[in-house]
């Protein structure tokens, strides 16, 4: 048995970072498990020729493809959208665009404005000072003064319109549409040791300039000057509870694949919102048959993973392409219920910068508009650098029935059941959907785009996890309470973005970090009284 | 060629490799016009037959496939009866044909020469990276004189 630690953090990815580096200022004895390892920025696929290749490959968003040591399966073969993550130090912000948008107040009072759904326990004020010191600690870039939030000051100037940008503004204008530079978690000049950015492009899976935020270069190395200890190559089976019903550790496989128990008076789960389901209901016992934390029947249970179609078209005038970081604005047009539409809540539309040149043709070629033969190089020429595409964030409502339960067959490389998916597209979010699909194609049409057409959502895997251990007042219709310890078991609390209560219409990972620091602080201004 | 005898120890068989030639070569000619050579070149298919990895099992059976509705040796057909082959095969692509094509693609379009065709530099995007301008910022004038848009939450 290791020697007990004080707390004892499960996952090294944004919001355990997050959550390691705020208690590090307690002294308290902290230890954060991973399953992965560092990556090192020379092995991003920006540094190759072959990077695009490789984002189909060891880099692809999709674990069952990728197929690292680090990664765990996970059967997703009863859903419409699939899984992405990524499992080293860092965790999913290696592997993302860094788009870094806000939840708006509004979504968190889906209940009281909109009738539907769940209030979260703790409101958009709560949160807003979490937000700016993470915006400091990641290094946030953006414009002040967008009229769809409320005040804010980014740190950093905005990503550069560019070409791509200016087509959609002006196009946006046209409409009388709300459009704004996105904040990006991208050093737009050199920040706190990072380079800024260079428009690398292959930038989503790795910034070989470490321009982009990721937990491994910003949280990470500031938590572990401050005494974190940080073991990689580490995977929990399970979360062991002693005869008060409290964790007393966790039980896991170290690098070498030998199997320990680490002793410790806190457990905090930053696994996302399948991990940490998974790690709970791997976890249960003759206390806790149903699984650890969940005598709500809730584990598992509102699995949100924000359907995203992607709609693109092809300009005449030749745009960014492969250069610069894949997005640079969104529209927040469409997202604040509106009740002369078919549907209630809305999305932001995200305006992407274009794709390399693999990405082209193999998204051309699968979508019909690339022909083989003779017309090949003529067709290619004037897809390439000419694409314009807009992501549809759509907000999926919290659903039951959409879930993550134990694969009774699939394991992982140490034995360990693997989560298995159910989830569906509700009938609000297919209209909403449809909304922003037709929405997007008005935006292309005035940008005077050909071949528009859409992919809803075979091609697009946002990796948003979330809301499988919601929080909420009530225990016996929430996982968590208000500031993240689980209601049945008190020294086991949770940062991902499993508790979340609904998903918004926004990438996440700014509101899993601001609510992991939150939670902290929570605990570290209760700690004499942490477990009553 | 059946699905085993696509692949050995080494990768893809040789019957293999003229089949991948044959079909690299219908999906992107060479052309004069543009100056780019085809995906069937000598050096873009060696990259695909270094790159294959994983894959190669998968890509082994897309051209037993192909090959079979070919008569067992579509790389010796008439031009007209190969094309018939492929067009059946292509109809009926799966999860196989997929990861074939993404690997011909993905060889042809970092070859040097078909990205200088393209304008590009033939090198990896880090460490020099690449220019974007600014745009044009003034377009945010409209949006800047808007009224709040975000509701109020009690």
């Amino acid at each position: 048995m290791d020697e007990p630690v004080d707390v004892l953090i499960i996952g090294a990815g944004a919001s355990g970072a997050a959550v390691a580096w705020s208690l590090a200022e307690t002294r308290m004895r902290i230890v954060c498990m991973e399953q992965g390892g560092w990556v090192r920025s020379g092995d991003y696929p920006a540094n190759g020729r072959d990077g695009e290749a490789r984002r189909y490959g060891d880099w692809d968003i999709h674990p069952g493809r990728r197929g690292m040591a680090a990664d765990y399966p996970v059967n997703d073969d009863n859903s419409v959208m699939k899984v992405a993550n990524f499992n080293a130090v860092g965790g999913g912000t290696v592997h993302w665009t860094a788009h870094f948008p806000r939840m708006h107040p509004s979504d968190f009072r889906v209940r009281t404005l909109d009738g539907v759904a769940d209030d979260w326990p703790l409101d958009y004020a709560a949160l807003e000072p979490f937000y700016a010191v993470n915006d400091r600690m990641m290094g946030v870039a953006g414009l002040a003064g967008d009229p769809a939030y409320p005040a804010h000051q980014p740190l950093m100037p905005p990503l550069p319109l560019g070409r791509t940008g200016t087509q959609f503004a002006r196009a946006m204008n046209r409409l009388g549409w709300h459009w704004w530079p996105s904040d990006a978690a991208i050093a737009t000049t050199e920040y706190d040791g990072r380079g800024r950015c260079i428009n690398l492009g292959q930038c989503t899976p790795g910034c070989a300039q470490g321009a982009k935020a990721s937990t491994d270069i910003t949280y990470w190395p500031q938590a572990i000057r401050a005494g974190v200890e940080l073991r990689t190559h580490c995977r929990v089976r399970e979360i062991s509870t002693g005869a008060d019903g409290m964790a007393s550790g966790v039980v896991y496989f170290d690098a070498d694949g030998v199997e320990r128990f680490q002793a410790a008076h806190v457990v905090v789960l930053a696994c996302n919102g399948v991990g940490t389901p998974r790690l709970l209901l791997n976890s249960a016992s003759a206390r806790f048959p149903g699984g650890l934390a969940n005598s709500s029947g809730l584990v598992g249970r509102n699995l949100m993973l924000h359907p995203w179609p992607i709609v693109a078209g092809y300009v005449d005038e030749e745009v960014d392409g492969y250069r610069g970081p894949m997005l640079c604005m969104w529209s927040k047009q469409f997202y604040e219920t509106d009740p002369a539409r078919d549907f209630l809540r809305g999305y932001t539309l995200q305006f992407g910068r274009g794709i390399g040149p693999v990405q082209e043709a193999v998204y051309s070629t699968e979508a019909g508009h690339l022909p083989w033969g003779a017309g090949h190089h003529q067709a290619y020429r004037r897809l390439v650098n000419h694409r314009l595409n807009i992501g549809v964030a759509a907000e999926d409502l919290p659903e039951a029935h959409n879930r993550v339960t134990l694969d009774p067959v699939l394991k992982d490389g140490n034995g360990i059941p693997a989560a298995k998916i159910d989830y569906t597209l509700g009938e609000n979010t297919r209209r909403m959907m449809e909304h922003g699909i037709a929405r997007a194609s008005e935006i292309l049409a005035a940008c005077g785009a050909h071949t528009i057409a859409t992919s809803r959502t075979a091609l697009n895997s946002p990796g948003h996890l979330l809301g499988t251990a919601r929080m909420g007042d009530d225990p016996a219709r929430s996982v968590v309470n208000a500031w993240g310890r689980c209601h049945d078991v008190r020294n086991l609390f949770i940062v991902d973005g499993s508790i979340w209560v609904t998903s918004g219409g926004v990438n996440p990972t700014s509101t899993i970090q601001a609510l992991a620091l939150y939670i902290a602080d929570q605990m570290k201004q209760r700690l004499a009284t942490l477990f009553e | 060629m059946s699905n085993q005898q696509a692949t050995d120890a080494a990768g893809l068989s040789e019957a293999a490799q003229r089949v991948l030639r044959c079909v690299a070569g219908m999906m992107i000619p060479a052309s004069e016009e543009y100056r780019v050579p085809g995906a069937d070149d000598d050096t873009i298919f060696a990259d695909m037959l270094r790159s294959a990895g994983r894959d190669t099992a998968a890509i082994g059976r897309a051209l037993a496939d192909l090959d079979a509705r070919g008569g067992g040796n579509v790389a010796d057909l008439d031009p007209a009866a190969q094309q018939a082959a492929v067009d059946g095969w292509r109809g009926a692509a799966g999860p196989d044909f997929t990861l074939l094509q993404r690997l011909v693609l993905q060889c042809y379009y970092r070859d040097d020469r078909v990205m200088l065709s393209l304008g590009m530099e033939a090198r990896p995007p880090f460490p020099k990276g690449y220019v974007i301008e600014q745009g044009d910022w003034s377009l945010l004038d409209p949006v800047c004189a808007r009224p709040k848009m975000w509701r109020d939450a009690p």
